[in-house]
């Protein structure tokens, strides 16, 4: 028997398939749009929040956006590629989108040991935001909360991305993608669009705001 | 195609099958047991408020010291027969079970939209409830904080809360991918014909669930996420700063809003009254329809209304927090969205009493429940009003009276429907009848019981008798005089524990016995009855998928010669 009857069946242009991704991305986005308020909520009222550069990398984190905006345009292309029968170009450019998602998660990481480590710079600009200690930790203030919960959230969501796509990635490998059958590469795509269209929010919210 | 005849396992048959009917009885199986489980809870901590302070039979021994139930392990039981009942009990029995069961029967589709994720979501749901039974096990038990865990009770109570939340980040991921297969199968898989108004109602209640569990479940789980943030890396999302507990003041950052908690919790928590209403209506419809042997009355009313309601469940939230000290003016607005909501709940009762009128009613155990269902619903209801106006609900929150409303709703209301469920489609599950007298005496003694334990609550709420007390207001001079009600509802308790017996009996006694059922015993029009192979239903459930011509509750047409006409027939 068929597993899914409604193969081929569509909900206007979108197929089974899709419309499942998207009602999970409507309930995913709703779970990012609860957090990212109530941290602004929170925020507001708090007697005092830190400058957003003071404590935090923002060229390093600009450099990491970029990163992550290029991914989207590898993956438009991975689409693009397979829709026109073109194995190799699939393969490259889902390859490309993963080492992109691979090196923001390093970065992030990074990020991450430098507040946990702590030394005299961070100590002095955690002073200079009125927090002791040369640490900065999700202890640290709601500040601390909110930096961390949103970010680690998010990154989260990267990591999934990133296995998904390494599925995708060996089936496509594997040659079971062409030009009449991509629909769960345009799936993949949509959540890792939806990753980082969130990303952007995060960083505006957190290290531009 | 209807019929694989390649040799199945067991395991791959029962345990790890993808076939939505196999999985809709595992929920309902596991559901029912959880049920029973946390019933018992509750019988064990109405010995204390009945007797308080004196040793508990039988079992007293594995409670605390001379068999006395302590009170901190009275408010784990509390908190966790209310997480139990809600979350592992009748959600996953109303949602999980009739809809995996039922939805693809009723719009004639051979499975869900993804068999395979279907499985997952079972499997994630029986995890989530493994987790929250390894909180009995942990140092300081079970969560302790109601199961509303509020902060900055739940931020600093023992580690039962931690696992408390495990179990519900499991348990929302589950309803979240049902909810998903729901959502796509009834869009996409109904079978020619199937139009949006030709669908049975009861697969309206279960769309409709669906969309409010997708869109409240994520405050949820965001907040649940914030709790163990705090609870495990030391943040203080919900912690006030220069918090004192037991006389030490608290080391933690500060600043954090305990009422933030309150907002996405009841942000989830209100959809979720009606996630555990609407199946109940939808089920009540079918077997009213079935019984009445005439249309329902006001179809396109009742679809209509239950749209609204799903609407307006978001913005009602904050009644729940009349007590917080929020200003008149967001007072007005919840109340009046309160008073609104309530009419769409009033037109589908009218619908369902107008649908009675007239009727040559058959009554049989289904249509017992279903009958029983509405003046309970109906009482549980009603007195929401006064509690849906902040006047009035300055003095009955978080008293008995609360406790008596929301029981009514769920209690003989909710589980009412369930049974009626039960006993209604229980030919089509198994092929077997169920016993009649059994099934009456089952609904007597359950009716009787149920207002015995929840009526009496009424009136300890209004003399002001808080809830969550462990010695049920022994020390309260205002309790005096309606302290001796507490015996009363807890041998109520006892009996209709008792009364659940022939329930038990009847399921196993039918199922072993040799009374087949016909395909269709109860004459019914829907396409679950009509066209499936002959129970219990193999994969594939149809011969050939029919096509539907006519609405679902064509019921004693003039001119036609019987009293039903099937959905699937021409004309
Ligand atoms: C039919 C048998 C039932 C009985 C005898 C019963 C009895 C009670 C009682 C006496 C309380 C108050 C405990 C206290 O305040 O200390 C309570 C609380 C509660 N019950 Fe039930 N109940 C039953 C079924 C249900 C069902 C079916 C549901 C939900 C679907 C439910 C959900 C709750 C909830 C959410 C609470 C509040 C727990 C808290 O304070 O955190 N109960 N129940
Ligand atoms: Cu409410």
């Amino acid at each position: 028997m068929n597993q899914t009857l409604a193969a081929g069946k569509s909900f206007g242009t979108a197929t089974t398939g899709k419309l499942a991704m998207w009602l999970f991305l409507v309930m995913d986005a709703l779970t990012f749009i609860t957090i990212l308020i109530g941290g602004i909520a929170l925020r507001n009222a708090a007697p005092s929040w830190p400058q957003a550069d003071v404590i935090l990398n923002v060229p390093l984190t600009a450099f990491n956006t970029f990163l992550l905006i290029c991914t989207s345009f590898t993956m438009v292309m991975a689409l693009n590629g397979v829709q026109r029968n073109d194995q190799k170009s699939l393969v490259k450019y889902l390859g490309l989108t993963i080492l992109g998602g691979v090196v923001f998660l390093g970065i992030q990481v990074y990020e991450y040991y430098h507040f946990i480590a702590g030394n005299e710079s961070l100590g002095a600009a955690l002073s200079a935001s009125g927090f002791s200690g040369d640490k900065f930790l999700p202890s640290t203030g709601m500040y601390g909360a909110v930096f961390y919960t949103t970010t680690s959230f998010h990154g989260l969501h990267v990591l999934s991305g990133v296995i998904y796509l390494f599925v995708i990635f060996l089936q496509a490998k594997n040659g079971i993608y062409g030009s009449d059958n991509f629909d769960r590469v345009e799936i993949a795509g949509l959540f890792w669009h939806f990753v980082d269209l969130i990303w952007i929010l995060v960083f505006t919210i957190i290290y531009l705001l | 195609m209807s019929t694989d005849h390649h040799k199945e396992s067991f395991w791959t048959k029962y345990i790890f099958s993808t076939d939505h009917k196999i999985i809709g009885i595992q929920y309902g199986i596991t559901s029912l047991v959880w049920l029973l489980f946390g019933f018992t809870l509750m019988m064990i901590m109405r010995y204390q408020l009945a007797y308080p302070e004196s040793p508990v039979p039988f079992i007293g021994s594995l409670l605390g010291d001379g068999g006395i139930l302590p009170s901190e392990m009275y408010n784990s039981l509390g908190a966790m027969h209310g997480t139990i009942m809600i979350f592992l009990g009748v959600v996953p029995l109303a949602f999980g079970a009739f809809g995996n069961y039922f939805v693809p029967l009723q719009i004639g589709a051979i499975d869900m939209a993804f068999p395979k994720l279907n499985a997952a979501s079972y499997w994630m749901y029986f995890m989530g409830s493994v987790v929250m039974a390894i909180g009995f096990f942990v140092p300081g038990g079970a969560a302790n904080s109601g199961w509303t865990s509020y902060p900055p009770l739940a931020d600093v109570a023992t580690m039962g809360q931690t696992v408390w939340l495990w179990g519900m980040v499991l348990l929302i991921t589950s309803s979240l991918l049902g909810s998903v297969n729901i959502l796509v199968t009834v869009i996409q898989l109904r079978t020619e014909g199937m139009t949006w108004m030709k669908l049975p109602i009861f697969v309206w209640t279960q769309f409709i669930t669906a969309f409010l569990l997708l869109l409240a479940f994520p405050p949820l789980e965001a907040a649940g996420v914030l709790q163990l943030m705090d609870r495990l890396a030391g943040t203080s999302f919900f912690m006030p700063s220069g918090l004192v507990v037991s006389g030490e003041v608290l080391t933690n950052a500060g600043g954090g809003s305990p009422l933030l908690w309150q907002h996405l919790f009841w942000f989830l928590a209100h959809p979720e009254v009606y996630v555990l209403i609407l199946p109940a209506f939808g089920i009540i419809t079918e077997i009213i329809a079935n019984n009445t042997r005439k249309p329902i009355w006001g179809y396109k009313a009742l679809v209509y209304a239950m749209i609204f309601l799903g609407f307006m469940s978001f913005i009602v939230w904050a009644h729940h927090m009349y007590i917080t000290g929020m200003g008149t003016t967001i007072g007005a607005f919840f109340q009046t969205t309160t008073m609104i909501i309530s009419i769409p709940s009033v037109v589908i009762l009218t619908a369902l009493l107008l649908s009675l009128w007239g009727g040559s009613i058959r009554f049989n155990t289904p249509m017992l429940f279903a009958l029983g269902f509405i003046p309970m619903f109906g009482i549980g209801g009603l007195t929401g009003l006064p509690l849906g106006l902040a006047a009035s609900d300055i003095h009955l929150h978080d008293t008995y009276y609360v406790i008596g409303h929301f029981h009514y709703v769920v209690a003989p209301g909710t589980i009412f429907a369930l049974f009626a469920g039960i006993y209604y489609w229980f030919p089509k599950m198994t092929g077997k009848k169920t016993n009649e007298t059994l099934g009456k005496l089952h609904f007597f003694f359950s009716f009787i019981f149920m207002n015995g334990v929840f009526m009496p609550m009424f009136v300890q709420g209004l003399a002001g008798v808080s809830r969550r007390l462990w010695d049920g207001g022994e020390i309260y001079a205002h309790a005096a005089d309606v302290l001796y009600l507490n015996e009363v509802m807890s041998v109520s308790a006892w009996l209709l524990g008792l009364a659940q017996i022939f329930f038990i009996v009847n399921m196993i006694v039918s199922l072993r016995g040799k009374k087949t059922a016909e395909v269709n015993p109860w004459d019914a029009t829907t396409i679950e009855w009509t066209d499936t192979t002959s129970p219990p239903l193999g994969h594939g459930n149809f011969e050939t998928v029919p096509s539907v011509y006519r609405g679902p509750y064509e019921y004693s047409v003039p001119g036609a010669d019987k009293d039903f006409t099937p959905q699937s027939e021409k004309g």
